[in-house]
């Protein structure tokens, strides 16, 4: 990640939409909040997931999402596949040949989330204002609002959000909207049993997640680095950060995802002119010829 | 290495993946939507022609459009709302304008149009209230090629590649698409030889429509293939052949009892097998990570080959 200029992300949104979830590194303030808590998200350090699930599963239970079927994939120990709007923690399998190359296998576990993006996709193209920025700088589906437009399940670069086939409604992780705000940290983070899913406030997680990298660099691992540590990349930094051991992708993640929006500017322009070709066209079309 | 069990569930090799998982989420609209994108092009581009139509009077094309607009932009609504997962809730749209939202842009348009295409075609076929209908017709004719264009940047703002990267040319194609499909109403709906304004809007239509998707797969490079390949090639190769059909007809017996519905027929055919063709490229570009995973990768590597 990391390849767009701030500054460029920052001018086309201000200047020509001036609006909502905005690429500032306080979303809070950009969606409205003059006065509010710190920022707060996840660092997940995939370097110390055992693979457990208890992060799946403590999501299900405080937050009463529904089971998703049981199904065996063949995907090594995963068989929740992906997230979805029944799962909102889901934790993925891989195993490769390790770099010994004497036949033994290097197991990789990450947990996945919503990316709480700085500039969210899915809060830009919400047509009915369902999803939201809270004052914690994450983002929420208001399920009482939402009428299953499915608009932000196709705009997400993650593929997090889904559409319930229940109760035709939006679904994602919600950060634990209702356990930070009594500043309980969220269900995900409490359960998990190496720490490998850290909560608190986001500067702060940076700062050590930052260090975590180091360490591993010094400790002979130089394969790990993190993904959506940077708040100059595509979605303005994730407020859901992560230490990987290998690409991206081979995690199932975008190697350089951008917020779709950053193009609406130009792409209004393309259909205005477009709009007044067709009013050209009926000129030429009526005015040539008698009949 | 044990990977995929029963299932070989990682394609190519050149480019890492999640057991060949897509990335990105599929859409989960149905065939509402495309419907929609082909109805809504339809009934704007026809409000367009028929304001055209009656101020160089002719009447009978003019009002011919008029109806075809309305009918067109009434089953748009009952397909955009048996969309939704919660249908009793459509009118949460109401709630809010965003201009990040072309869904939210969108639908405050069409609330606007739909009313002045509905009025200036119960003017016409009452032939009541003139200046009404007149402004009617007028307004409609001005918010028509919105409801045509707008819905190629709800395509295109979303992470589907085949959709997002496109942004430049799909207002074009759509814009052309729709007027092909007016021309094709008008030549339909009105006796031979009265259809000559709906045979060249059809032409412009058409020209524009090809130019504008040539210009899309040659800029898209690899990113072009859902457009050209399986389902979504499948259609638009078929929109290709009928719409050159339809032309032909149109400009060799345009003129003939038998002719002119032929090629209107063809014509609003092709159009809607391009928004079906376009929807189902998107759809494809969604499921392969490739499609996702390597211009992100090229990116990455371009702004790394810069910094050197």
């Amino acid at each position: 990640m990391g390849t767009t200029s701030p500054a460029t992300t920052r001018n086309l949104f201000e200047q020509e939409t001036g609006l909502t979830s905005g690429p500032g590194l306080d979303p809070s303030a950009v969606a409205g909040y003059p006065d509010h808590p710190p920022r707060v998200g996840f660092f997940t350090d995939t370097s110390v997931c055992i693979g457990c699930k208890a992060c799946e599963v403590a999501c299900k239970e405080w937050n009463n999402v529904p089971e998703d079927g049981l199904v065996l994939t063949g995907m090594s120990y995963d068989n929740t596949a992906d997230l979805s709007a029944s799962t909102w923690r889901h934790v993925a399998f891989i195993e490769q040949p390790a770099a010994d190359g004497d036949g033994d296998l290097r197991w990789l576990m990450a947990s996945n989330v919503c990316k709480h993006c700085s500039q969210a996709a899915c809060l830009d193209v919400c047509p009915t204002g369902a999803l939201m920025r809270t004052e914690f700088g994450t983002v929420v589906v208001q399920d009482d609002i939402c009428n299953g437009c499915g608009y932000c399940v196709s705009a997400c670069p993650f593929g997090v959000i889904g559409r319930s086939e229940t109760d035709g409604g939006a679904h994602k992780c919600t950060l634990c909207y209702d356990r930070i705000g009594d500043g309980l940290m969220p269900a995900c983070a409490k359960a998990c049993p190496t720490e490998s899913i850290q909560f608190g406030p986001l500067d702060e997680l940076r700062e050590r997640a930052h260090q975590r990298v180091a360490d591993l660099h010094t400790a002979g691992q130089p394969d790990a680095r993190l993904y959506g540590a940077d708040p100059a990349d595509g979605i303005g930094g994730a407020g859901a950060m992560f230490l990987l051991l290998d690409e991206p992708e081979v995690y199932g993640l975008p190697p350089d995802p951008v917020v779709t929006t950053r193009d609406l500017p130009r792409m209004w322009r393309h259909a205005a002119t477009a709009a007044g070709s067709i009013i050209a066209a009926v000129v030429v079309a009526c005015a040539g010829g008698r009949r | 290495m044990k990977r995929g069990g029963e299932k070989a569930m990682v394609p190519d090799a050149d480019f890492g993946s999640y057991y060949g998982r897509p990335v990105v989420k599929e859409t989960v609209w149905g065939p509402d939507i495309p419907a929609y994108l082909f109805l809504g092009g339809l009934a704007g581009a026809s409000s367009a022609l028929a304001a055209g139509a009656q101020v160089t009077r002719h009447a009978e094309l003019a009002r011919a459009l008029k109806c075809g607009a309305a009918g067109a932009i009434s089953l748009s609504m009952v397909a955009l709302v048996h969309d939704l997962g919660r249908r009793m809730r459509f009118v949460n749209m109401l709630r809010v304008l965003k201009v990040t939202s072309p869904m939210s842009v969108g639908t405050w348009i069409l609330s606007g149009y739909t009313p002045l295409a509905l009025a200036a075609a119960a003017a016409a076929v009452t032939r009541k209230l003139p200046r009404a209908g007149f402004a009617a017709t007028a307004g409609a004719a001005l918010l028509g090629p919105a409801v045509a264009s707008y819905t190629a940047v709800l395509l295109a703002d979303t992470a589907a590649p085949a959709w997002h990267e496109a942004h430049r040319e799909l207002p074009f194609v759509f814009a052309g698409s729709a007027a092909t499909a007016a021309g094709g109403l008008g030549m339909l709906t009105v006796g031979p030889g009265r259809a000559g304004q709906a045979v060249r809007f059809a032409v412009i239509g058409a020209a524009g429509e090809i130019a504008a998707k040539s210009l899309l797969l040659q800029r898209l490079g690899a990113t072009a293939e859902p457009y050209q390949t399986g389902r979504g090639g499948q259609l638009m190769d078929i929109s290709e052949v009928l719409t050159a059909a339809g032309l032909a007809v149109a400009v060799l017996a345009g003129r003939t009892r038998v002719g002119a519905p032929v090629a209107g027929l063809a014509l609003m055919a092709a159009s809607a097998l391009t928004r079906f063709g376009v929807f189902e490229a998107g759809r494809a570009s969604a499921r392969d990570p490739k499609y996702t995973v390597r211009p992100q990768r090229e990116r990455l590597a371009d702004a790394a080959s810069r910094e050197q």
